[in-house]
């Protein structure tokens, strides 16, 4: 049942983040007090999660063909308002506003423990964007159209840019967030090319109007050009192939930022977008098909990269990639539910693996997982969150990644989509594998001697082994919403339908690939040296080590395309633009110096030019006219 | 005698003083030159005067005439300082401001 939210709790969902960010951007005492903006931010968002959740508590049933958004003139004209504001509060916005809310505010808090150590001003300049952020993300959630869903999609950007370069001194992390900008940038092209294309055509960007003209009406002209266009901006969002390659560097930024923006929700624009404008893209199956197998060929390309990567975070991070094709394949296969509750699921867990990882970073002051080992003794309370989101990652019953990837399978297989299903059911294998892999030589593996700092932070008291308790507290309740989400997917008889062998099927991969990464890291049968450089796999191994080559590739089209443009428009420059300037200026020179000679000093030569003058003047008006 | 025998005659004043500006190289034939040239104005406009009996032309001659003496005396006093500094008063080595 289609159901319809409060106008006003939502716009008090999108007020309250606002108003902390204006409150920390322009207060300057407050911004550089630090913690004091932290707390302020920290309370607008979970203002904003208590009336998120109330609005998404109370909606009220509508009729099927009411349109949910309420919508204020912004730009007018004639025959009409040209562009309108407003907010959509119906149940894919409102079930998302809970998410972005909520994992925004755990990553808040959350923050006030990873990032106590930093200077005052800095965790000031912190919570400015972190509000920043919660106000865009959920602006975007809530848009009525596509101005202004561009609009706030180009705000999280922003933010996801200043975020991965919140450390802007480390010169990583500042090449980071530019090349997130730009490589986002390039797909935010084509997207923003798809609105003002459709917008040519339909002459609206309201989601309502365009979805009544595009089911009922006429056939919108060009519309798979426009789709495929609108989609590239989910591409570069959602970090799908070719696009994806700014997401593993995004993790540069802060744990907690990788969380929400990078893992739960700024990355899943994308897909929540496919997922708003479903109707649309249910016209055009050409680009559905295009979507679906590019979603299932970046999870497998993308779960194949996190089998060899040694940093903790960017094993997260490819894991992150992978689950979004994931979800672009569900979308692909016209199921935009099981890709919207993967979603949901995925943001849930996510942010739980990505937080749990900023505990164990936190304690031991290094990112490599070899230098990690044996810690579950010594952090049983992240030890315990991290093993339920990587069980829930891995799709193990009766966690909510199990439901989630269920349905994702059933659609996609049930679409009669083959190729992607197997990409996918690949991918499911190597993701138990190598989740597995980080949490047994995290937390299970040889105990590795930890460096003298790891136990500096212990000054603030409050500590359990290194993690400050409120850091575990948020794991912890993490994984108790994980759980509980588990529990109701389970009891609600949520099925994704399917043929009867995949539960069997998906749950056979999660166990195989556990046994796997037992074998090779936990009993260490197995020599995981060895193991990858047997024929096929040495092969993957080493494209996958080298990223498939795609970063050296934009590298080289950067260098190629843009420094050779650059060097041409320098020489149109320097020879051409500087070349007539300069002529010009020799001419005039040259004329000044021959004209010089004119000008003898003698007063006679001068009169003689008087008389001459005069003399022709004489002739001209007696016998010129 | 008609005017145009007058005129003709201021004309050849005119002339002649002209050519002397031009051609003399000692700034006082120079301004001997000028003075002939501005007394072949004085002609034509007393010659006007007389043939439309307009008493203005004389006045204005009149004038001429007392402007004429102040600009030689200035013109000769800037003679004789040029020659105190530069020691000569050929007008083609008074070059000073060629560019």
């Amino acid at each position: 049942m289609a159901r319809t939210g409060s106008t006003a709790l939502a716009l008090a969902v999108l007020g309250l983040p606002f108003a902390a960010f204006l409150l920390i951007a322009l207060v300057r005492p407050l911004r550089r007090a630090g913690r004091a903006a932290g707390l302020v931010s920290c309370l607008a968002v979970m203002g904003a999660l208590v009336a998120a959740f109330l609005a998404w508590h109370g909606a009220t049933p509508r009729p099927l063909l009411a349109n949910p958004a309420r919508t204020w003139t912004w730009i007018p004209a004639d025959g009409g308002p040209m562009a309108t504001v407003g907010v959509l509060v119906d149940d894919l916005s409102m079930t998302m506003m809970v998410l972005v809310a909520l994992v925004s505010f755990l990553v808040q808090v959350y923050s006030l423990a990873y990032l106590g150590d930093e200077p005052a001003p800095a965790l000031g300049r912190y919570y400015a964007y972190q509000s920043l952020f919660a106000f865009s993300m959920l602006g975007l959630v809530l848009a009525p159209g596509f101005l202004q869903m561009f609009i706030f999609w180009e705000l999280v950007g922003l933010c996801s840019y200043l975020l991965i370069g919140y450390w802007y001194d480390r010169p990583a992390a500042a090449r980071a967030a530019v090349k997130a900008f730009w490589v986002t940038k390039l797909g935010d092209l084509g997207f923003v090319a798809g609105i003002v294309m459709l917008w040519a055509e339909t002459g609206t960007f309201d989601f309502w109007t365009l979805f009544k003209t595009g089911v009922l009406g006429a056939p919108i002209a060009g519309l798979g050009t426009i789709m495929f266009l609108i989609y590239l901006g989910a591409v570069g969002k959602s970090a799908q192939f070719p696009l994806h390659v700014w997401l593993p560097d995004a993790m540069e930024g802060p744990t907690p930022v990788s969380a929400l923006i990078h893992a739960a929700t700024m990355v899943t624009a994308g897909v929540y977008m496919v997922a708003r404008v479903f109707p649309l893209f249910a016209r055009t199956p050409d680009v559905l098909a295009l979507i679906g197998w590019v979603g299932a060929f970046t999870a497998l390309l993308a779960a194949t990269m996190a089998c060899v990567e040694t940093d903790i975070k960017r094993v997260l991070a490819y894991s992150t990639v992978s689950q979004l094709g994931y979800m672009m394949a569900a979308a692909g296969a016209g199921a935009p539910d099981a890709s919207f509750a993967h979603l949901l699921t995925h943001g849930v867990f996510k942010a739980l693996l990505f937080l749990g990882a900023g505990c164990v970073i936190h304690a031991v002051h290094t990112n490599d997982v070899f230098r990690m080992g044996g810690l579950f003794g010594r952090l049983p309370w992240v030890g315990v969150p991290f093993i339920v989101g990587t069980l829930a990652l891995a799709g193990v019953w009766p966690l909510p990644g199990y439901f989630s990837k269920e349905a994702v399978l059933a659609n996609v297989f049930e679409a009669g989509r083959t190729g992607p299903f197997l990409l996918l059911t690949a991918t499911a294998f190597l993701t138990s594998f190598y989740m597995f892999r980080v949490v047994l030589v995290v937390f299970f593996g040889r105990s590795v001697a930890l460096p003298p700092g790891a136990s500096g932070a212990q000054a603030h008291g409050e500590h359990d082994g290194g993690v400050p308790r409120l850091m575990s507290a948020v794991c912890l309740a993490l994984a108790a919403l994980t759980l509980a989400l588990g529990a109701r997917m389970a009891l609600g008889g949520s099925h994704g339908g399917g043929p009867r062998w995949l539960p069997s099927l998906s749950l056979g991969l999660a166990a195989a690939g556990f046994a796997l990464a037992w074998a090779a890291y936990g009993r260490r049968a197995l020599d995981p040296a060895r193991l990858a450089r047997a024929f096929p796999l040495n092969v993957i191994d080493a494209a996958a080590r080298r990223r498939y080559g795609l970063d050296a590739l934009y590298a080289g089209l950067y260098r190629g395309i843009l420094l050779g443009a650059a060097r041409l428009i320098g020489w149109i420059d320097r020879y051409l633009v500087d070349g007539v300037v300069n002529l010009l200026s020799a001419w005039t020179l040259r004329a000044g110096d021959r004209l010089r000679q004119l000008q003898t000093g003698r007063a006679q030569d001068y009169i003689y030019g008087v008389a001459f003058g005069v003399l022709l003047l004489v002739v001209w008006s007696r016998w010129g006219r | 005698m008609p005017l145009q025998a007058y005129l003709t005659l201021a004309a050849l004043v005119f002339a002649i003083g002209l050519f002397g500006v031009l051609t003399r190289r000692n700034a006082i034939g120079i301004l001997l030159g000028i003075e002939l040239m501005l007394n072949a104005v004085n002609i034509n406009l007393v010659a006007f005067a007389r043939f439309r009996g307009d008493l203005a032309g004389l006045i204005f001659t009149l004038f001429t005439i007392a402007i004429t003496v102040a600009e030689v005396a200035v013109g000769l006093a800037i003679v004789i300082a040029i020659f105190r500094v530069r020691r000569t008063i050929e007008a083609d080595r008074l070059d000073l401001l060629r560019g």
